[in-house]
């Protein structure tokens, strides 16, 4: 028998369509591969027999002749989204029971197109992290070890990036065809780089807000995490459209991304920013980037220097706007309506102690750096200045885009690093998503598109920037990006059944 | 600019985030180690420069004057830790 | 020249500004599709997105834009076409987000004038800073449990409008005609209810006293005042608490009090007070409010008459008289029943209206008030119906009935609630115009009273009223005055 886990989405679409498979047994594939990887700790929450009742549902609807892309493909859902009746906590313990008695938008999207949920997976708390640990639930392992010196596996870990490090694990270890992440600086580019993945961030607007727990409203876009660009197209589609409940989102019908897939990008400009080759880059970084220039200009398309000069700029504001807006996002978490209540002598005891308890420690540094940044007197200084400069970063590609079509970049300064390497340092781990964070200030489209490997073996991505509401033009570019590096590589299985 | 631990207790009390007397001086270090690297945006010309209020351009969207919700009170105070008589109940504040 | 109080040491004047929040009349909240309407099942009227459940987002109500447009025109103040949403960031029960949407530095109306007027016939304008749209909190119960405060979410996210007026008022009196203005205006734009029972108006009273003409004091904010008679109350008691305590040596506290009304004096909130740091940022869920002029344009010329142009326009087309013109619009519902009756009177009388204002005016004012006063009721719950009321006052016009019978009839409306066509029917209180009639019991009473025609003939006018009245008395008040006159005069006369 095959194995029903190696399938890509479009593979798996194909299949089910023509009825060489069943959703109930591709999904009940993907719940015995869970099992098999409880290890890595991707899920943070299985839905088993929601899985298959859904894959039943969704059988029914191909067999009455009403399958689209997505109907019967079991995917991972981030813990972040509100699903109804289940686990939604956005791997927070200050949420804990929290079942919500409402579907996310996106999520609904999915199940609408007959999508088959496997189970909530994890991430950093609030999505604040670049490694998935800073999750209440236990940080998640990349399937991806390095290679030590003599080509056996390390029997270190390595770290799935973040924040969607549950879903990116869940993926890349095939024990869901897809998953939803969310990108507020990168959360979803970035794992996507570090597992082996194609990441992407749609146009801030594209997809609803409505349901996905809040971190930085500004910035947080939902977006699919998949195994092939087609993959993502098809998702993406799903996932997308304007939603009256949220008033960021944009009235604009959502395109066939798939069909956009053509091959062709001859003429095709791409900026290649000077500004993103910072120093300590590794070499293998910055080689697979002229790699990738040299596949792009193969392919036909021209390529152009530009500058973005405002781009070293774009953490410090990042790491002022981001937490600004979850320090008073994460106000709502108070004992007092839902999830944990540590018990006071008073309601601001009361307060105080449960937020203490519930938060971990980067999530309380965020809303301590948000609070100073917005506070009397300092407000001007941090906060507006921010914002101005994030003026400047958005046209920084405004002026970009007037010379080239799609930007082209490393997805992250780094491959995977080890398990704990980076948690004692907030600092080293924020500069993880500099070459991520300025097109999340500017609002604009991202995917990351596995490239290869570095030399000890663990995979690198490369980013692609797009336009806004350009995701047709990005997907066809990165699709071609895809086909020219030809990235096949798996992680060597080290968990689980090894047979 | 930087903040003393006093500074960080009046932060810690604005946001509701109990902080011990010995985590404030490790706090302290941390948020300064991050303010004194987002400062570089001094750097940064911006006179005349409009602060970003959206991304996106478009119009705030209107709702129409309608009821089209509420009315679940069960669902609403069902995660609620602490719920009596249809209320949400929490420690007695007084004025 | 302000009003100055006198203290041991000198006289200080003193300085009143007014936050009013008024609830804005729509069907659902500002920015959730629950209900508004009062007195409802705690928490029923929630969704999930007015009690700030992860994942919410706010979706602005428009006829709450545009109530605070028609607000804003009411008090001719300049209407802004681009205002921003902005987060006030603290943490208490019954606010479910842990921040307000409010309008800090952009708010959707800016300056404009209000004018009262003074009891001794004076006028003052009153400068407004700005009105936003905001959203109101829910309601903390401290009183249900003994050591639990109740929290019930149905207010959170009904639309308030906070209007701000500039600290230009000095004495209590000012300040309650300008809070009784607002309601007024807002009353007649018909944005906010007005009821304060309810909530629905409320007002924070800013005070501070200074040496006349000397820099501010520091100033104190008693909140949530829910009454005119409170306002003055506030003011009163603070301007005399911080006179005294400034000529004791001591200082005043900017601070948050409360009004107790047992005392009629307000008291510090035994809460902790702690600096506030609000943290206003422009809420990232929201874009810029925008609109055009036209939009403006539109909802202005829509706008229904105000009070003040309608006391204009009572007195120089119906010839009211400015005092019973002032008590008619001082409430919307009075001048509403007014205009109702008087239309329907013209209509049932046929006589044009600028003939009937006076008369209407004085019987809404006199008679309908009088009896409304002595039951202890609004006008809008008044017992006689418009149609009944303009039946009353025809049958007085066209004769049927005479002033003093009309009053007659008037109280038994309000006893049996019939029509007065009917009562007078039923009571044989139609007036006596039959001169054939009246003419001869003119000769009767001459007949009897030989003396006193002598007398009157011989200088006694004033005895002409004896003659009315015996007729009156006759008829039992039903002969028509006009025809007694008219027969009465020419035989005495003779």
């Amino acid at each position: 028998m095959r194995d029903l886990t190696k399938l890509t989405l479009s593979a798996a679409r194909d299949a089910l369509h023509k009825k060489d498979i069943s959703a109930a047994e591709l999904t009940e594939a993907h719940l015995r591969a869970i099992d098999d990887a409880s290890e890595l700790n991707a899920y943070i929450e299985v839905t088993a027999d929601k899985a298959m009742d859904m894959a039943v549902g969704a059988d029914k609807m191909i067999n009455a002749g009403n399958a689209h892309g997505m109907t019967g493909i079991p995917i991972g859902i981030k813990d972040l989204y509100c699903t109804k009746g289940v686990h939604s906590q956005s791997s927070s313990h200050i949420l804990d029971g929290f079942k919500p008695e409402y579907e996310s938008t996106v999520t609904s999207n999915l199940w609408a197109d007959g999508a088959v949920m496997l189970g909530k997976t994890n991430q950093d708390e609030f999505a604040m992290g670049s490694s998935n640990e800073n999750s209440h639930y236990g940080p998640v392992k990349n399937p991806w070890r390095a290679d030590k010196k003599n080509g056996d596996l390390s029997d270190k870990n390595t770290v799935p990036g973040g924040s969607s490090g549950g879903s990116a694990a869940a993926v890349a270890a095939d024990t869901s065809i897809a998953a939803t992440g969310t990108d507020t600086g990168g959360s979803i580019r970035q794992p996507a780089s570090f597992t082996g993945l194609v990441g992407l961030k749609p146009t801030y607007g594209r997809c609803s807000r409505w349901g996905m727990i809040a971190f930085a409203s500004s910035l947080d876009q939902a977006g699919p995490l998949t195994k092939t660009v087609r993959d993502a197209a098809i998702m993406m589609e799903s996932m997308a459209g304007y939603d009256p409940k949220d008033s960021t989102s944009t009235n604009i019908p959502v395109p066939n991304y798939e069909a956009a897939l053509t091959g062709d990008i001859r003429g095709l400009k791409v900026g290649i920013p000077r500004e993103y080759r910072v120093d300590g880059m590794p070499n293998g970084i910055e080689t697979l980037w002229s790699q990738g220039i040299d596949w792009l200009k193969d392919a036909g398309a021209e390529i152009i220097d530009i500058s973005l000069p405002h781009t070293k700029y774009a953490l410090p504001t990042y790491y002022i706007v981001a937490p600004a807006e979850c320090s008073s996002n994460l106000a709502r978490y108070d004992g007092v309506k839902y999830g944990l209540r540590v018990n006071g002598d008073s309601l601001d005891d009361m307060y105080k102690k449960t937020r203490a308890a519930g938060f971990g420690d980067e999530v309380k540094r965020r809303i301590l750096i948000g609070t100073y940044v917005l506070s009397a007197g300092y407000y001007d200084a941090y906060y507006l200045k921010a914002q101005r400069v994030r003026t400047l970063i958005a046209n920084d590609f405004k002026l970009a885009y007037e010379k080239c079509d799609v930007i082209l970049t490393p997805t992250a300064p780094s491959a995977a690093f080890n398990l704990g390497e980076k948690v004692s340092d907030p600092l080293s781990m924020y500069l993880n998503d500099v070459f991520t964070v300025p097109a999340s200030l500017a609002g604009l489209p991202g995917i990351s598109v596995p490239a290869g490997l570095n030399s000890q073996g663990l995979p690198l991505g490369l980013q692609l920037i797009g336009q806004a509401f350009g995701e047709e033009q990005l997907l066809a570019v990165a699709d071609v990006l895809e086909c020219a590096a030809g990235f096949k590589a798996k992680p060597k299985k080290w968990w689980g059944d090894k047979s | 600019m930087s903040v003393d631990k006093e500074t960080v207790a009046k932060i810690a009390n604005l946001a509701r985030i109990e902080v011990s007397d010995n985590e404030l001086e490790n706090t302290m270090g941390e948020l300064n180690n991050i303010l004194d690297w987002v400062e570089q945006l001094s750097e940064v010309n911006t006179d005349g420069i409009e602060a970003m209020t959206s991304v996106v351009a478009a119009d705030l969207p209107l709702r129409e004057d309608k009821i089209t919700d509420g009315g679940y009170r069960e669902e609403v105070i069902k995660n609620a830790p602490l719920a009596e008589h249809g209320f949400f109940a929490v420690p007695k504040v007084i004025e | 020249m302000s009003k100055l109080y006198p203290g041991a040491t000198g006289n200080w004047e003193a300085v009143i500004g007014l936050e009013v929040h008024a609830q804005v009349i729509s069907e659902s909240k500002l920015f959730s599709g629950s209900a508004t309407a009062f007195g409802a099942e705690p928490n029923t009227q929630v969704s999930f997105v007015c009690s700030a459940q992860p994942g919410m987002l706010p979706v602005i109500n428009q006829e709450c834009v545009r109530q605070a447009v028609r607000t804003g025109l009411a008090m001719g103040c300049q209407i802004n076409l681009r205002s921003v949403f902005d987060r006030k960031n603290y943490f208490y029960a019954d606010l479910p987000q842990g921040y307000q949407i409010s309008q800090f530095k952009d708010p959707i109306v800016g300056e404009g004038i209000v004018n009262i007027e003074l009891e001794d016939g004076s006028n003052k304008d009153i400068g407004v800073e700005r009105l936003h749209l905001e959203q109101d909190a829910g309601k903390s119960m401290h009183d249900q449990h003994p050591t639990m405060t109740y929290v019930d979410l149905n207010r959170s996210g009904v639309a308030l409008m906070e209007i701000v007026s500039k600290p230009e008022m000095s004495t209590p009196e000012e300040a309650a005609e300008y809070f009784k203005k607002i309601r007024s205006l807002v009353r007649y734009a018909g944005t906010c209810d007005g009821n304060m029972d309810q909530g629905s108006m409320r007002a924070d009273v800013n005070v501070s006293v200074r040496r006349p003409g000397e820099e501010l004091g520091t100033r104190t904010e008693t909140k949530n005042v829910n009454s005119i008679r409170y306002v003055m109350q506030v003011v009163e008691s603070e301007i005399r608490r911080q006179i005294d305590v400034i000529e004791d040596g001591g200082r005043i506290n900017q601070e948050t009090r409360l009004f107790e009304v047992a005392t009629g004096t307000t008291r510090t909130m035994r809460s902790k007070e702690e600096a506030h740091d609000y943290r206003y940022f422009p809420d990232p869920d929201l874009l810029p409010l925008e609109f055009s002029q036209q939009f403006v344009d539109d909802l202005a010329k829509d706008m229904p008459e105000l009070s003040d142009a309608k006391k204009k326009r009572f007195i120089s087309d119906l010839h009211i008289t400015p005092y019973n013109a002032g008590v008619l619009v001082a409430e919307k519902e009075s001048a509403d029943y007014f205009e109702a009756l008087l239309s329907a009177t013209v209509e049932k009388s046929e006589k044009p209206t600028s003939e009937l204002g006076s008369l209407v005016s004085n019987w809404v004012t006199g008679d309908l008030f009088g009896a409304l006063n002595k039951l202890g009721i609004g006008i809008t719950s008044s017992p006689v119906s418009i149609s009944h009321a303009a039946e009353l006052l025809s049958l007085q016009i066209d004769g049927t009935i005479s002033g003093r019978i009309a009053k007659e009839v008037f109280e038994n409306m309000l006893e049996s609630g019939k029509s007065p066509e009917i009562i007078v029917e039923e009571k044989g209180l139609k007036q006596v115009s039959d001169t054939g009639e009246i003419e001869a019991m003119i000769d009767e009473i001459l007949a009897n009273n030989v003396d006193k025609v002598e007398e009157y003939r011989g200088g006694k006018s004033k005895l002409f009223g004896f003659f009315v009245g015996q007729v009156m008395q006759k008829t039992q008040g039903k002969a028509n005055p006009q025809v007694v006159n008219q027969l009465l005069k020419p035989k005495l006369d003779d």
